[in-house]
């Protein structure tokens, strides 16, 4: 269960970013943002090698106190990035992996959209809200 | 319920419109369907009238039985002249007047002329625009708003129309226009489909409003109004579709039409079996949109791209948020493409979304794509929960889209089928000891008949069983009892095993070898077939095939075929070592009858020799990879080594005894190997067993405790 979800652009800039309603979500915003610096430290590090062999899913990206933060970049530089709550230890790797998996999946949907402009914030999908609001924490 | 009294022309009023409702004759009205319109018509507040169904018991029973009916038309009346709404109301409050429904003049309505609003109110009240699209949500209320949008509260249109029309019954309150409307359509069936194309054309169009023949006016809308190329889009509506924005006027009578009413008519008249289905689409509707689908794409078994999509529906002038909506529900497989099935739904939404419907969150059922069963389109019901995504490329072929109904029906097979489409064509399994056998069986088929052995081999090759096996040893045996044949006979032997790649079968294939240089190509290029098989067994048996492939024809050796093949077929590694044994027997009787026949001279003289180099060349090329196999090919090729050393001056006889004397011994030093090795296993398997019983006895002490 994230407590924010965030997918990245090519160019660094976010194309959606939605948090738990709670609290500061602006926190959020700047763990996402911080978190593309070490995104990028992670593609560079393989860099070498072919893209293929790159993973997409790309792991724990920085720890803090209370979140875990995990990211996650297509072969096309476009980048998911989660936050979730640290006390949720229950939370394994792999679901972390089907998580992003399903985001990307819902991703690709959007893409086939003709009415979507690759490059626009992604608003009109009712399907890819929905999917990421079940990945949210239920906050009452 | 409490017991109901009605005065006489209650009853005559209420069972006029029951039987209006009741098109079917079922004595039961669906709770959403016409009786909703009337209720609307009513111009109560949606609220009261879900109170009033509530109350009369039919969202208990989920339909209106005339009981039911006749209560909440009690309860409307209440409901409007300001009375509370109770139960008990309904006989208590007196002097009711009966309850009004905005309806159309009729001079059946005449009789009712107290509760029938007048037509002039009902004239002109459509000024040909569209209905804000605001008015129209707010008599959203999930599906069964769609049944009942009234324009209620859209300031254009003054009045809401009475749904209580027919064109085919003549009920007490059927307008006129409904009746006019019979006359027009071009089926012949007056269904008003969900707004038509026509819709379109009233907000462009919206001189429209007061044309004065009916005729006219519903020609009138035919033509597109110009501006746009929307116009292209909608230019050919089918005449019936209904016109939302018709004005009244239209005809002499009064009636209007919403859109909701007439679809919901339309539709409720239409099916039997649905009661609610603003979303489902009339036949004319589809054939207009399958007349669009083909202006863009001719195939209507093909694709429409998503920006050739984009662009037509960008047309509809819709936001492009709402397009992007209703893309996102049509395309079902997500492939970013439309099928004919999708593009009709997408069209229907377009013009309910352009008529002021709201578009629904998920899909609604009749507009699934439907799923074809062994074939290439998979989409299936996107209902969460109902089913689940099985979509899978293709299309559905438009000869099922006019079956709308059996949409719905066409789920559950669909979801089995769906994983049936994926699989094109059955991949043959290849089994490669009896790749060998195939291979026998077509050198001695080739052998045996000329005829084309390919064919029919290869296709024997992708169902290779046990019959198949014994087959070829059959045909092993007739192949060789043929006799005479010439070495040049074989034709495709080694092109059939590889059918599984099929690259390779294709070469062997192409050198239909009626001569010799078919057979050398053979023999080179089994060698290459073979190796991939990690079979080891098979490069030696491929060398004996290799051998064999030259001179099958040998019939004093045929004799030992049948009766070695059948015993080979017992077990797969050992009959495959035995085939190759059988094999290399043939080989050396190819190699000693290869002077026989030349001296025979039965064969042509040219293939003999080729064969026998062949045989030596393929051996040689084969040696090395063999050799790389220790465990039972290194007999083997010990023994296919051997054979070139053998003196061809030597009598054919005693080198055919020789040779198999050598390949009984092989046979045998692998049997016994075999042997060993099951020995070995039976003592395993008794110890294990002794030592189960040594537990179990001593479990059995405690057992008697």
């Amino acid at each position: 269960m994230a407590v924010c979800v965030a997918v990245i652009a090519k160019e660094n800039y976010p194309l959606y970013i939605r948090s738990v309603p709670t609290e500061n979500e602006l926190k959020f915003h700047y763990m996402v943002h911080t978190s593309l610096d070490v995104v990028d430290e992670k593609i560079s590090a393989m860099g070498k090698a072919l893209v293929d062999q790159r993973e997409l899913y790309l792991g724990l990206l920085y720890p803090t106190e209370d979140y875990k933060v995990y990211g996650y970049v297509t072969n096309s530089k476009v980048k998911f990035v989660m936050v979730v709550d640290a006390s949720n230890t229950a939370l394994r790797d792999n679901e972390i992996r089907s998580m992003f998996r399903k985001l990307h999946n819902s991703y690709t949907d959007v893409m086939c959209n003709p009415f979507y402009d690759p490059g626009d914030r992604i608003q009109s999908s009712r399907a890819f809200d929905g999917m990421v609001t079940s990945m949210m924490i239920q906050v009452c | 319920m409490e017991g109901l009294t009605l005065s006489d022309a209650e009853q005559k009023y209420y069972s006029d419109l029951f039987s209006y409702c009741d098109s079917e004759s079922t004595k039961k009205v669906a709770a959403h369907g016409r009786v909703l319109e009337l209720f609307r018509a009513a111009q109560l507040p949606s609220d009261v009238v879900h109170q009033i169904m509530e109350l009369c018991g039919a969202t208990r029973l989920g339909y209106f039985g005339r009981s039911q009916f006749y209560i909440a038309l009690k309860l409307v009346a209440v409901a409007q002249s300001g009375f509370p709404l109770r139960v008990e109301s309904i006989n208590t409050v007196k002097d009711l007047p009966l309850p009004r429904f905005v309806a159309s003049k009729n001079e059946q309505e005449s009789r009712h002329a107290a509760s029938y609003s007048s037509d002039s109110e009902n004239q002109g009240s459509y000024s040909g625009v569209i209905p804000p699209p605001p008015g129209r949500g707010q008599v959203k209320k999930g599906s069964t708003s769609h049944d009942t949008v009234q324009p209620r509260t859209s300031a254009d249109q003054q009045e809401p129309v009475s749904p209580v029309v027919s064109p085919q019954q003549s009920p007490p309150t059927s307008p006129h226009t409904w009746r006019k409307h019979s006359r027009h359509p071009s089926g012949g069936n007056s269904e008003r489909p969900l707004a038509g194309p026509g819709p379109f054309w009233s907000p462009f169009g919206e001189a429209q409003s007061g044309s004065s023949a009916g005729d006219a006016v519903w020609s009138g809308h035919s033509p597109p109004p110009p501006q746009e190329n929307w116009v292209s889009f909608a230019d050919t509506p089918p005449t019936s579709t209904l016109l939302t924005m018709h004005p009244a006027s239209v005809q002499d009578q009064t009636t209007v039409r919403t859109v909701a009413s007439a679809t919901t008519a339309n539709e409720i008249r239409r099916q039997s079996s649905s009661y609610d289905d603003p979303w489902k689409i009339t036949d004319e509707q589809r054939q207009y949109y399958v007349n669009q689908f083909k202006t863009i794409q001719p195939d209507l078994n093909g694709f429409i791209p998503g920006s050739a999509a984009k662009e037509f529906f960008t047309k509809s002038k819709l936001p492009i948020l709402e397009l992007s909506h209703i893309w996102e529900l049509s395309d079902f497989d997500k492939d970013g493409a439309l099928t004919l099935d999708e593009f009709c739904a997408a069209f229907h939404l377009v013009v309910a979304r352009k008529n002021g419907y709201d578009l629904p969150e998920k899909l609604p059922e009749s507009l699934m794509p439907k799923l074809i069963d062994l074939e290439d389109s998979a989409d299936v019901g996107d209902q969460p929960g109902e089913v689940g995504y099985s979509g899978s490329p293709a299309e559905a072929p438009p000869s099922k889209s006019p079956s709308m109904p059996s949409l719905n029906q066409t789920w559950p097979e669909l979801n089995q089928s769906s994983e049936d489409t994926a699989i094109v064509h059955p991949v043959p399994i290849r089994m490669t000891p009896s790749k060998i056998h195939m291979q026998e069986m077509e050198l001695k088929r080739t052998g045996s008949d000329h005829t084309n052995p390919t064919s029919p081999l290869l296709v024997k090759t992708s169902d290779l069983s046990e019959e198949n096996k014994i087959n070829s040893s059959v045909k092993f045996a007739s192949g060789n009892t043929v006799g005479q044949q010439q070495a040049g006979v074989v034709a495709q032997p080694p092109a059939v095993p590889p059918r599984p790649q099929p690259s390779q079968a294709a070469g062997p294939v192409v050198h239909r070898p009626v001569d010799a240089d078919g057979l050398i190509t053979h023999t080179s290029t089994s060698p290459q077939q073979i190796p991939e098989q990690p079979n080891f067994a098979d490069f030696s048996q491929f060398e004996v095939f290799a051998a064999s492939n030259v001179n099958e024809e040998q019939d004093d050796e045929a004799e030992k075929h049948p009766e070695v093949l059948p015993v080979e077929k017992a077990s797969d590694p050992a009959s495959s070592l035995r085939v190759a044994k059988t094999d290399s027997k043939i080989e050396e009787k190819t190699a000693a009858s290869a002077p026989a026949n030349v001296s025979k001279g039965t064969t042509p003289l040219a293939p003999p020799p080729k064969p026998v180099r062949r045989r030596l060349k393929s051996e040689d090329e084969l040696r090395p990879e063999v050799d790389e196999h220790t465990q039972k090919t290194g007999v083997l090729a010990a023994v296919l080594a051997s054979q070139p050393s053998i003196p061809r001056s030597v009598g054919k006889d005693k080198k055919a005894i020789q040779a198999s004397i050598r390949r009984n011994k092989e046979t045998n030093t692998v049997l016994a190997r075999l042997n060993s090795e099951l020995q070995q296993q039976l003592k395993d398997v008794l110890e294990e067993r002794i030592s189960l019983e040594v537990q179990l006895e001593q479990l059995r002490p405690f057992s008697h405790l």
